[in-house]
Parts: structure tokens; sequence; C-alpha cells
């Protein structure tokens, strides 16, 4: 499916929906009504728990912050709807915000654990406070209008509803396909790989969680003023995993995903409702949530990536074009060759009893490739570790042109000039070459969340693009730049990590283990392709590594670890020459 | 608030808090076993109390018609299981396990219906046979398709049983409160303060089960290997333990505990079908203070819960939820903390 034929498709189902109201009976529209309104809650879903990987059940909450927030500002104290609105937003993105402070460093289970938490404990505020109607709610709140009009008619919200819905959707889409949007997409891939790549993840997390607030304060507002009346049960958690149901029945890994499952979901319960109204009379409403959890629990157990995805998949799609030739991106200042770049001094870390790296000092000059090596266990990916910031040392010093980083956070040595591979290749599969080489431009480029959303990064997008594109032919891999990174071999996989640490435009390259599992010829190029960058390109290159004819090979100097301490420094002659190296790596009667 | 009335309260609180104890234990050993995050486990514990309940008025529970549902629905899995893989020999067995084992457990208490009214142990027992066969049927349906899930995905499903089991539980037994009739009326009166039989019979049984299991962890060979699943499936499956199996016994044990405590607790509060929920999530932040892996912590943790409730209801009854829960906030955080996690790669 080509661009053309999304704007098709689009500009077909805008007319659609221009057109219902003509078309279908009132029922109809108020159901469409209410499908909208939970489909921003699951845009937002699909945002926080398909592509960011936090899983909340608390969104209900949310919705009934923005909700009661309007209906207090317009039934008790007269105030307009608009007025309800802004405090909705305010009050449910301020909520949101210290939340997501709090809770989401959490990891894992413990974050939904929480979400339910403050989910069941917002919805019993609700109910419990008394200049909130307590269990009775608030009633007769006005309906919205614009200008002269009243939206008082099914009809008349309904076009609002849907210019909303219409609206997050675009700016969702424009989001996603933007530099703080692609490092959204990379959440799931664990904290660490993000961080390595120059961005803030607590940072990027609660952006994403407010988000989601923003747009279920939208929806709760919409909801007030539609039903014209609010009250605790809405905002319960039951509701709360309703809209988690319709985001994963969509599909929460795109947003039309959540748009999709709010009509599949409330059309459902709606026929459910109907039939079941037939077999058992008094205790449907029940059996509606027992016909509905089981439903949710085969779908999760047989089909839970959903609707939209599939059906994607039934869509031919039309290869993209290759990126062209755009503007460069600012490159980086390199420090002039042999001044010292990165100081280890002393540095010791400990894991209780056991000391894994013990006062170890280094120097690596500007220019060089650098070698460390060592024998299983020797203190190396400890070490590694420590200089890229995944650990934070005991004692000692670390500096990296000129500056501390002994205690500096992960992202801020990545954006300082450090990029890394890792040894377990952590890419993200199901993004093309293209999209995670491009990943690896974030720390030197500059778009924020304002300019994604309303598309106004058009121009360093371009240059992102051809430059993600440059780094691909760099390292062989530009045959096929719209091939999902999942589908390389393991060889290239490592290759391609290669490529969006060089998007970053690094002064010192750290590579964890880049030949295992290369084939010889493949070994060969790579210690080209490290060589040229050293020679060319003026990079520092440090590696870890087992294999010695490849170290020996193309490395200046080398440092050998064993059992955490530094056991010799020199050239690759020298140390292959030093007994105690022989004797790490060999055994003592060798 | 006075020194008697503080006591009061904290005895009040450590009765409740003993009853989330078992609860707690309970869900944390499902936790550890398979990994699945065990919303539902309120509703097993007020599944008990309905049963028994139903049992006091000489009637046939509405658990007796679930089971059977849950029995006949897991052994047509099973059996389609068994068929697709090319096992067909074991189908015996497995009707055995599925089928013919809760169907006479049903039998059993339906039999049994003249000693309904002879006395209060007889119908504790029955109580329990009916509620023991739920959680690891459920667990056969449910569960087992996706037992190499993520722990999100298990907890989501989980939340998802949770309101399909409300549901169920207003269908079979419907919408009235029930209380049953105390276990004793003794009175004890230790200096200034009453301390009621029932509630000595909370703590005793709390301490007793506790004991029971520690002793069940420590020296069966069953325990043994229920400990080993926790620690590595992999490892464990290696040593010819069965996963599943550790996973089925820990159901068992863990319901066992979840129904001794909707006993104790349905003389005391009024129990509707709906009650589970927040039972078993005030046993949750307690299982969550002992990191979901401590038994000792959880037990201290969820009396914690119980006395800080019974202080939170003093203070203003209509918000002692919205304490409670708030509660498990800084709890997490403090967890997160302190708890060292392995990075868990999720990969779709």
């Amino acid at each position: 499916m080509s661009d053309r034929h999304v704007r098709l498709a689009a500009l077909f189902a805008i007319v659609c929906i221009i057109a219902a109201p003509y078309l279908l009976s009132p029922f109809s529209i108020t159901l469409l009504n209410y499908i909208g309104i939970y489909a921003l809650v699951a845009i937002g879903l699909t945002l926080l728990t398909g592509i960011g990987g936090i899983v909340s059940f608390g969104q209900a909450a949310f919705v009934g912050v923005a909700a009661y927030a309007t209906a207090w500002m317009t039934a008790l104290n007269g105030g307009s709807p608009w007025a309800g609105l802004v405090l909705g937003i305010v009050l449910t993105c301020g909520v949101a915000l210290i939340l997501g402070l709090i809770t989401l460093r959490l990891q894992g289970h413990y974050l939904s654990l929480s979400t339910i938490a403050w989910g069941l404990a917002i919805g019993f505020l609700f109910g419990n406070v008394a200049w909130l109607g307590k269990h009775n709610g608030i009633s007769s709140v006005p309906p919205i209008s614009i200008g002269s009009i009243t939206l008082i008619e099914s009809w008349q919200i309904y076009y609002l509803i849907w210019v909303i819905v219409c609206g997050s959707l675009i700016l969702t889409y424009n989001l996603l396909d933007s530099r703080v949007g692609r490092a959204m997409r990379c959440l799931r891939g664990g904290d660490t790989l993000v961080e390595s790549l120059g961005v803030n993840v607590f940072g990027i997390k609660v952006a994403c969680f407010v988000i989601a607030a923003f747009l279920a304060a939208l929806s709760g507002w919409l909801y007030a003023h539609l039903s014209r009346f609010v009250s605790p049960t809405p905002f319960e958690p039951l509701m709360g995993i309703e809209y988690l149901m319709m985001a994963m029945v969509g599909g929460a890994g795109s947003p039309m995903g959540g748009v999709v499952g709010a009509g599949i979901v409330t059309l459902l319960k709606n026929t459910v409702q109907d039939y079941l109204h037939y077999f058992v009379g008094r205790s449907a409403g029940q059996l509606e949530i027992v016909a509905f959890a089981c439903l949710f629990i085969l779908f999760l157990q047989y089909a839970h990536l959903g609707v939209v995805p599939w059906l994607l998949r039934l869509v031919p799609r039309a290869e993209p074009q290759r990126p062209k030739p755009a503007g460069p991106l600012p490159v980086r200042e390199k420090p002039e060759s042999g001044a010292p770049l990165l100081k280890v001094e002393q540095v010791e870390r400990r894991f209780g009893g056991l000391i894994a790296v013990n006062k170890v000092s280094f120097d690596v000059k500007a220019g060089e490739i650098f070698g460390l090596i060592g024998p299983n266990g020797a203190g190396k990916s400890t070490m590694f570790n420590l200089l890229t910031g995944a650990l934070h040392a005991n004692a000692g010093n670390i500096a990296f042109a000129g500056t501390d980083i002994t205690k500096a956070r992960q992202f801020a040595i990545a954006r300082s000039g450090v990029a890394r591979t890792f040894q377990h290749v952590k890419l993200r599969p199901r993004m093309t070459l293209l999209e995670n080489v491009m990943l690896g431009s974030y720390p030197r480029t500059h778009a924020g969340l304002f300019r994604g959303l309303l598309r106004l990064n058009r121009y360093e997008e371009a240059s992102i693009r051809y430059d993600a594109l440059r780094q691909l032919e760099r390292v062989g891999l530009a045959e096929k730049p719209f091939e999902l990174a999942g589908n390389l071999p393991l060889g290239n996989q490592r290759v391609l990590e290669i490529a969006r640490a060089l998007a970053a435009d690094p002064i010192l390259l750290v590579l964890d283990e880049p030949a295992a599992g290369l084939r010889r010829q493949e070994k060969q190029q790579l210690a080209k392709l490290l060589k040229s960058l050293r020679d060319d390109d003026k990079l520092t290159i440090l590696l870890v590594e087992h294999d010695m004819d490849f170290v020996m090979g193309v490395v200046d100097r080398i440092v050998v670890m064993d059992f955490g301490e530094k056991l010799c420094e020199g050239q690759p002659r020298e140390v292959r020459e030093n007994p105690r190296v022989q004797e790490a790596y060999l055994g003592g009667t060798a | 608030m006075n020194l008697d009335i503080a006591l009061i309260l904290a005895i009040d609180g450590l009765a409740s808090g003993a009853i989330y104890a078992l609860i707690a234990i309970g869900t944390v050993l499902i936790f550890t076993v398979t990994r699945v995050v065990y919303v539902p486990f309120g509703d097993i514990a007020a599944f008990t109390a309905l049963t028994l309940a139903a049992l006091e008025v000489q009637k046939l529970p509405g658990t007796a018609g679930l089971v059977i549902v849950l029995a006949c629905l897991a052994t047509i899995l099973e059996l389609i299981t068994l068929v697709r893989i090319g096992r067909p020999h074991e189908i015996p067995r497995a009707l055995l396990f599925y089928l013919i084992v809760p169907l006479l457990l049903v039998g059993i208490v339906w039999l049994a219906k003249p000693l309904y009214s002879a006395h209060m142990v007889f119908r504790i027992i029955f109580a329990l046979l009916l509620i023991v066969p739920i959680a690891p049927l459920l667990d056969r349906i449910v569960y087992r398709p996706i037992a190499n899930g993520s722990v999100l995905l298990l907890l989501i499903v989980s939340m998802a049983l949770h309101f399909a089991l409300v549901g169920i539980g207003l269908l079979f037994f419907g919408p009235e409160g029930v209380r049953t009739q105390p276990m004793t009326d003794s009175i004890f009166v230790v200096g200034q303060v009453i301390v009621t039989g029932q509630t000595l019979l909370i703590m005793i049984a709390a301490i007793l089960f506790s004991g029971l299991l520690y002793l069940f962890f420590e020296f069966s060979l069953v325990g043994k290997s229920l400990r080993a699943t926790a620690v590595n499936r992999t490892g464990a499956r290696l040593m010819g333990i069965r996963p599943e199996r550790s996973g089925t016994i820990a159901y068992i044990v863990g319901s066992l505990m979840a129904g001794v405590s909707g006993i104790l607790i349905a003389p005391v509060n009024t129990i509707f079908y709906d009650s589970g929920f927040l039972l078993g999530l005030r046993a949750f932040v307690g299982a969550i203070i002992g990191g979901m892996v401590s038994y000792p912590g959880t037990a201290i943790g969820s009396l914690l819960v119980g006395v800080l409730e019974s202080f939170a209801s003093f203070q203003d009854s209509a918000l002692k939820d919205v304490i409670v829960f708030s509660l498990l906030i800084p709890i997490l955080i403090w967890r997160s903390i302190v708890s060292v996690h392995s990075e868990e790669h999720d990969e779709e």
C-alpha cells in the first residue's frame, strides 16, 4: 500500500464519517459517539501499552478525573464546558505527571500493579467525596456549545467527537514517525538499549504516560457532556480493563488499533446485550461481563497481536522510496589524534563480596583501536558496563574527553559521544534496517515532542533518513533498507548495530564482542571497516573481544584483564609474548 | 484515641491481617511457582464463604455446578491437546484427574446432604472439598495455554479472569450477602481489652497453616519440587519435575489457604459474590511488601495492612480503601529499589 492508497483510504474514511448521520439511525449515531469516546482512551493505550510496553489498568481513572472536573466546573459552579475542558486537561495531566514521576521507574509487572492501585484509589475517591456527590455522582451537566450552537443532539456532538478522534490519530501517527516517537517505539527493547541511544528513558516514559492521560482527559470531557451525568461506576478498574481490551483486540501496536478495537468491543457488547436478554433475562448485565472476560481471555491466548496487524497483512505493501539526498546533519568535532580521550583510573566495582573489577587503570588515546581482552570471568563485561554507565564504579574515576563520567547516567554518556553495541544484539526486530539506524541519530538531532506532533520536523527527518542510508552503505547493508531487522542473520545484525552506533556520529565507538558469531569472511570485512573508521573518520574504537586472531589483527594496543585485575598493557606483539598472559589463557603449566 | 481504643483497633487489625496473610501466602506461592499474579485469589476466598453459607441452610451450593462446568471444560481441552500432540494413551489419566476426581468430590458433598446440619466441621470440610478443584481447573483452562507468556500477559489474563469470576459468582450464588454462624461464642478479657474467641481462632489458624506450609516446603519432597520450580523452571524440568504438576499442586495448596481464610472471615464480615476483589487486593499489598517471594515478609506485610486498615477506618471509614491502596505505591517503589531485577526482554 503506497502513500497514495493511504491517502485515498483516509479520504474514504472521512467521507464515511461525515455522511454517517445522514445514513444511520440516531441510535447508531449514539453508538458511534461512544465508540469515538472510547477510541480516544484506546489510542492513548496503544501508545502507552502496545508501543511503550507500559500496561496500565488505570486509564479509566484518568477519564474520570477529567469527567468529574468538567462536571464540577459546569454543573456545580456554572462555568462553561470549555473552562471545564481546560480544568480537566490540567488536572488529569497534572495527576498523570505526578503519578508518572512516582511510579514510572518501577519495572514490568510492578508498574502495572501500581496502576491497579492508583486506579482503585482514584475510583474510590469519586464515590466517597461529599462535594462530588458520593455514589450518586453529579447530574445535569450542560451540553457543549460552540459559539451560538449548542451540541444537544446526538449528531451534533458526533461531529465534535470524531473531529477530535481523527485529529488525535493524525497527531499520534505524526509523533510515531518522529525522533521522539522512534525513541518511544524503542522502549520495549529494554532500558539499556534506549539509554545507550542517548535517550532519557524515564523522560520518554513520562511523556508517553502524560500523552495517554491527555487523550483520556479529552475522552472524559466528551463523556461528561454527552451523557450529561457522571457517577463513579464508569471510572472503576472494570472499565480500565475494558479499555485495555479495546486496545489489544484492535492491535496495540498501532494507534488505528485503538479505534478499531473500540468499535469492535462496543458493537460486540451491544449485540451481546441484545441477545443475552432473550436467554437469561434478569442477570444479563453480569453474564455480559462473564462472556466478555472469557472472550478476552480466548483472544489473549490465541491472537494477542490484534485485528489491525492481521488486516494489514492482507493489504499488499509497496516498497517505500529510498531516502533522497538531503542536508547533512551536524558533525561533531573529533579530538586531535593521539590526545588522551578516555582515562580510567583505579576503578573498582564490587558485587557484594565479589570484586569484579579491582583498581584497574588505562588510557585510550584518540584515533586508536584499543582492545580489552581476558579469559571468561575476567571482568571485561563489568568494565564495559562501567565505561558506558550501565553500572557505576564503587571507587576510582573515569574521564571521557576531559569530563568526569564516573557517576554520569548512561544516556548522558551516550550524548557526550560514546556509542556502543551489545554482546547480545539489541535491535528492534519489527522495525526496518533504516529505522533501526535512524534510532542512532537521536543524540545529534533536536526535533522535540511538539515539532514531531505537528510535523515541523520534515527537514531534519529527511537528513536523518539520508544519513541512515549512508551508514547502511558504509557497513554494506544498503541493499534492502526496508527489510525488517529481525529477518537478518546474526552476523548482519551485529553489523547493523555498528551502523546504528555510527549514526550517532560518536567520538568513541565501544564494541562488545563484535566478531562473535561472524564467519571468517565477515570478520575480515569487519576488521577492514574498523580500520577505515579509524583512519578515514578519525574515530576511536574500544573493543571487548574473545576472538584472539581478530583482536590481534586490528587493534593498536591491548589491555588484558584477569580475575578483575589488569594483567598487562601494550602492543599486540608484546602482550602475546607476556608469560603472565599465556599463563592466564593456557593455565600454569603451559 | 486513647490506648484502649488503640489496642482494640490493633487486635482487630491483626485479626483481619491474619486473614489477608493466608490469602497473600497463597498468592506468593502461586506467583513463584507459575509466574501468574493470581488476582482472582480473593474470589476463591469469597466463594468459600458463600459455599459455607449455602451449606448452613441445607442447600447444595452453587460451587458444585461451577466445579462440574469447569471440570467438563478442562477435560475437553485436555483431550483435544492429548489427541493433537499424539498421546492418546494418557487419556485415561487425564479423565481421572480432570473429570472423575472433581465430579467425585461434588458427588461426595451431594450425597452427604444429611450431614450438613450435623456439625460445623462437616460443613467446613465439604466447603473446602468443593472449593479446592476450582483453581487447578482454571489453571488448566486459562493459564496452561499461555504458560510461557510474559508476566504482564499473565497479569492481564488474571484481571480478565477475576471479572469473569465475579460475574459467575453472581450467577451461581445470587446477589445476597451472607454471614455464617460464629464458630465460637467465647470471649476472653485480657486486662482492659475484650478478645473474642473468633479473633483468637483466626490468629491460631493463620499461625497453624503458615507453620504447616513451612513444614511442607522444608521437609516434603513435593514441597521441595515446588521450590525448585519457583527458582528455575527449566532447571526443575531437567531434574524430572514437571512445572505443570508443580503448578497444580501450588494451586491446590493455595486454594486451601484461601478457603480457610474465607471460612474464617465468613462469621465476621458479610461476604458478597464480589467481595473477593478487595479481599484479594489487600492481601496483595501484603504480598508485595514481601516482594512476592518471601513468606515471612508477606505475613508481616499482611498484618501491617490489616492494622493500617483498622486504624484508617477509625479515622475515616469512607476513605480507608483509598488509604490502603495509596499505600501500595510507596511500597512498590521501595520494592522496586531494593529488588535486583534482570532486564526482561519484551519482544513482540
